[in-house]
C-alpha cells in the first residue's frame, strides 16, 4: 500500500507485475519512505508522507505548486534532508549508506547542469564517466544522444541548444548509465510530443528491466500502472490557532484572549 | 510545529531570570567601578591611566568568552539543529563584536601613554583583530541570504571555522615575543596579580557576563517573536491562497 | 580517468575556454607588481625591503578574484546538484575542484614570480626561499578560500561578502609567508617560517574540505 494517508483514493490497485521477481526485502518493497516531513524556510510543507515502490514501479508525484514535488524529489535523491521520517533502502536506512544511495540513482532537476562552452557529448561524457568512475566508451555517448536525437548535434558547444535540446541532453544522460532509481523533476517541460513518447518508452523499458521511477509532472507523461502521490493531502493541518496561541502566551496576553480567539475561529 | 516547541519552554525560562540578570548587572557594575576608579590602587608605574584596564581586560574576556558560546551554539546547531542554537549565535555575535571593539579601543587608548603607539602588529593584537573581522563575517554572513536559516547555518560553520582563533589569542603572549604583557591571571602558578587590583577585575568581568546575558536574553526573546510574528503572516498569505483556489484535483 | 580528475580537467578546460578567468588572476597580479616599483621609485633597497610583501599581496588578491567563480556557476546551472549526488565523495570533488583553482592560479604564480622577484631586485637567496614560500603558501590560500566561497554560493553582494570572510583567514599566511622571505633576505634562519607555512597548509587542508563540504550541503538543502 502507497498512500495510506489518504484513505478516499481513486486510482485503481496495481495488479501484480507478471513475471518479476521480487527481491527480498527487509521489511515491505524496496525503496521506502516514512513519515517523511520537509520544512522549507521555516515552513513546514508536508508531514507524515508514506511512499513504498518495488522493482518495476512508478510513482506520479501530483499537487499544486509548493505541494512540495521538488522537494520530495531531493530527499528522495539525498540532496536535502527531511526534516522528520526516514527513507529506506531493502529496509536499512539511505543515510547509513548514502553513497551507494547516490551510485544507484539518477536526478534530473529543473537545471541541467551543462556548461554552454563545452560540447553536447563533452557534457553527457562528463556526467557518465563521473557516474561510471571512468572515462566512458563514445560509443555509449553516441548510443544515448542517438536515441533522444542529438546525434548530429555531438560536437555543437551547449549555448547553441534550444531549450527543448538542453531537456533531450538531460535525459539523455539518464540513458547513458544505468540505475535502479529515476528520479524525475518535470522532465517534459520543453519537450515535443516525439521526445515525451520517446521518454515514455524509455522509462516502460526501464520499469521493465525491475527499475524504478519517481516522476513529478503536470500530466504530459503517460504511464502505465503508476501509483499517484497527492502532496497536498500531506500539508499540515492548519496550526493557525495554534500558532495565534503561542504568540498570545509569548507576548504574556495569558490564557484568556487566545481562548476567545480559537473560539471566534471555530464559527464560520 | 515542533520548531517552536523548546522556543517556547526557553521564554518562559528567559522571563524568569531577566529580572534578576538585570539586577545582578546593575549591582555588579556599580560595585566593580567604585572599586576600579575609586577603591583600588594605582600603579606605581603607570599612575592613574591603570585604571583602563578595568575594562580593558574584562572586554577582552568576554570577547574570548562570547565567541566560545556563539562557536558552541553553532556546533548545538550544526550537529543537533536545535532551533534556540541558532538564535543564540545569532544574537551573541553583535555582543561580542562591542566587547572586541572595546578591548581594541581601549587597549589602544592605553597603550599610548604605555608603549608610545597606538597601534603594533604583534601576534596579540593582530589575532584580536582577526578574531573582530571574524565577528563581523558571521554578522554579515546571517543576514546575506533571502533564506535565513541558511545564513545561519553557513555563519555556524564560519564560527566553527573561526574557533582556531581563540587558542591563538589566549597563548599568542607566550608563543611569540609580542609588546603585550603575557599572561598574569590563568597561569600554572595561579594568578599573578594582587587581591587589590584582582578583586575590581573579577567583578567587572562577572558584571559583564551579566551584561551578556541580559542582553543575550533580551534579543533572544525578540527573534523569537520575531520569527512567530513571520510564520503568523505566512500561514495568513497560505490561508488566503487556500480560499482562492481550491485543491485543484488533477492527473 | 576517474571522476576526480574528470572534475579537475572540466574547470581547467572551461576556465581555458572562457578565457578571461584565470588569466585575469594573471594579469591583475603582473600589472600590480609592475605598478609597485613605477609609484614607489627605482630605489633597488626600498623595493628590495618591500618586494616580498607587495608580490604576496598581489597573489592574494588575485587568488580572491578566482575564488567567486569556484563554486557559483556549477551552484547556478544546477551542476553542483549533480555533483552532490555523484558516487564520488563531496569531499573528493571539492578537492578536485581546489586543485583546478590552484592549477589555474597558483601555479601560474608560481612560474611568474621569480621573475617578479628579479625586476623587484630580491636577492638570490630570498628568491629560493621565495618560491618555496610560495608553493606551500597557495595551496593554502586556495583551501581558505574554498571556504569562503562555499559559504557564499549564492549570497546577495557574494563577491563583497566573500573577501571579509576570506581575509582574515589568509593574514596568517600571509604574515608567515612574507616573513620567510624577509628572514632569508636578512641572513637569519627562514625555516622556522617555513615549517609554519607547512603547518598552516596541513591544517588547512582538512579545515578547508570540511568547512567548504558542510557549506555547499547548507546551499544546496
Amino acid at each position: 500500500m502507497n498512500d495510506t494517508k489518504s484513505p478516499s483514493r481513486n486510482a485503481p490497485k496495481a495488479p501484480e507485475a507478471a513475471g518479476a521477481d521480487r527481491p527480498q526485502d527487509n521489511g515491505g518493497g524496496l525503496f521506502t519512505g516514512r513519515g517523511l516531513v520537509c520544512v522549507r524556510g521555516g515552513r513546514t510543507v508536508f508531514e507524515g508522507l508514506d511512499f513504498t515502490l518495488k522493482s518495476g514501479d512508478a510513482l506520479v508525484l501530483l499537487g499544486p505548486n509548493g505541494s512540495g514535488k521538488s522537494s520530495l524529489l531531493r530527499i528522495m535523491a539525498g540532496l536535502l534532508k527531511p526534516g522528520g521520517g526516514d527513507l529506506l533502502w531493502y529496509g536499512y536506512a539511505v543515510t547509513d549508506d548514502p553513497e551507494s544511495h547516490h551510485a544507484r540513482q539518477h536526478y534530473v532537476g529543473h537545471l541541467d547542469g551543462l556548461k554552454a562552452a563545452m560540447t553536447v557529448s563533452e557534457n553527457l561524457s562528463f556526467w557518465t564517466g563521473l557516474r561510471m568512475g571512468e572515462a566512458p566508451p563514445p560509443g555509449l555517448i553516441r548510443n544515448a544522444l542517438d536515441t533522444f536525437g542529438l546525434d548530429h548535434l555531438a560536437d555543437f558547444p551547449a549555448r547553441m541548444l534550444s531549450a527543448g535540446q538542453k531537456r533531450r541532453l538531460s535525459l539523455a544522460r539518464v540513458l547513458a548509465s544505468p540505475a535502479d532509481l529515476w528520479l524525475l523533476d518535470e522532465p517534459a517541460v520543453a519537450l515535443d510530443r516525439e521526445s515525451v513518447a520517446t521518454l515514455e518508452q524509455a522509462i516502460a523499458r526501464h520499469r521493465r528491466r525491475g527499475g524504478m521511477v519517481v516522476v513529478a509532472t503536470h500530466s504530459e507523461i503517460a504511464l502505465s500502472r503508476a501509483w499517484p502521490l497527492y502532496l497536498d493531502r500531506f500539508a499540515p493541518s492548519s496550526g493557525l490557532a495554534e500558532l495565534r496561541e503561542d504568540a498570545a502566551t509569548a507576548l504574556g496576553d495569558g490564557g484568556h484572549k487566545s481562548a476567545r480567539a480559537s473560539r471566534q475561529e471555530a464559527q464560520p | 510545529m515542533h520548531r517552536f516547541a523548546n522556543p517556547k519552554r526557553f521564554l518562559r525560562i528567559a522571563a524568569v531570570v531577566l529580572p534578576w540578570s538585570t539586577a545582578l548587572t546593575v549591582a555588579l557594575l556599580g560595585l566593580g567601578l567604585y572599586f576600579a576608579l575609586l577603591a583600588s590602587p594605582a600603579d606605581y608605574q603607570q599612575g592613574e591611566s591603570v585604571r583602563i584596564m578595568y575594562v580593558h581586560v574584562p572586554a577582552a574576556w568576554m570577547a574570548l568568552f562570547v565567541y566560545s558560546c556563539l562557536a558552541a551554539a553553532s556546533a548545538v546547531a550544526l550537529i543537533w539543529k536545535h532551533p534556540v542554537a541558532d538564535l543564540v549565535a545569532k544574537a551573541s555575535a553583535p555582543i561580542g563584536a562591542c566587547f572586541t571593539f572595546i578591548a581594541l579601543a581601549t587597549g589602544s587608548i592605553w597603550g599610548k601613554p604605555m608603549w608610545g603607539v597606538w597601534w603594533v602588529w604583534d601576534a596579540r593584537l593582530t589575532s584580536v583583530l582577526i578574531l573582530f573581522f571574524f565577528y563581523m563575517g558571521h554578522i554579515a554572513l546571517t543576514s546575506a541570504f533571502e533564506d535565513a536559516s541558511r545564513g545561519e547555518r553557513a555563519a555556524a560553520i564560519l564560527a566553527l571555522v573561526g574557533f582556531i582563533n581563540i587558542p591563538v589569542i589566549k597563548w599568542s603572549v607566550d608563543w611569540w615575543n609580542t609588546l603585550h604583557q603575557p599572561a598574569s591571571m590563568i597561569r600554572m602558578d595561579g594568578p599573578a596579580i594582587h587581591t587589590s587590583m584582582l578583586a575590581p577585575l573579577l567583578i567587572m568581568a562577572a558584571a559583564f557576563t551579566a551584561y551578556y546575558v541580559t542582553v543575550l536574553i533580551l534579543r533572544l526573546r525578540g527573534e523569537i517573536l520575531t520569527r512567530k510574528i513571520g510564520a503568523l503572516r505566512m500561514t495568513r498569505i497560505q490561508d488566503r491562497q487556500e480560499e482562492r483556489t481550491p485543491h485543484m484535483k488533477e492527473v | 580517468m576517474t571522476g576526480f580528475w574528470l572534475i579537475v580537467r572540466r574547470d581547467v578546460v572551461m576556465a581555458w575556454r572562457q578565457g578571461g578567468d584565470g588569466f585575469m588572476a594573471i594579469m591583475f597580479f603582473l600589472i600590480t607588481v609592475t605598478l609597485f616599483p613605477l609609484s614607489v621609485g627605482p630605489e633597488s633597497t626600498i623595493l628590495a625591503r618591500i618586494g616580498a610583501a607587495v608580490v604576496w599581496v598581489a597573489a592574494l588578491l588575485a587568488t580572491l578574484l578566482s575564488l567567486e567563480r569556484m563554486f557559483q556557476s556549477d551552484f547556478e546551472d544546477g551542476s553542483l546538484d549533480l555533483m552532490a549526488i555523484t558516487p564520488l565523495s563531496l569531499e573528493a570533488v571539492v578537492l578536485a575542484k581546489c586543485l583546478a583553482n590552484w592549477l589555474l592560479t597558483g601555479a601560474p604564480l608560481l612560474l611568474a614570480a621569480p621573475v617578479l622577484a628579479m625586476m623587484l631586485h630580491m636577492d638570490r637567496e630570498g628568491l629560493a626561499i621565495f618560491v618555496t614560500a610560495m608553493a606551500l603558501g597557495t595551496p593554502s590560500l586556495v583551501f581558505t578560500g574554498a571556504i569562503g566561497a562555499a559559504l557564499t554560493v549564492g549570497a546577495r553582494r557574494g563577491g563583497v561578502l566573500l573577501t571579509l570572510l576570506v581575509l582574515p583567514l589568509y593574514i596568517p599566511v600571509l604574515i608567515f609567508g612574507v616573513g620567510a622571505v624577509e628572514a632569508a633576505v636578512m641572513g637569519q634562519p627562514a625555516q622556522p617560517h617555513l615549517l609554519v607555512l607547512g603547518g598552516l597548509l596541513l591544517g588547512t587542508l582538512p579545515l578547508g574540505l570540511w568547512a567548504s563540504t558542510a557549506a555547499l550541503r547548507q546551499a544546496l538543502e
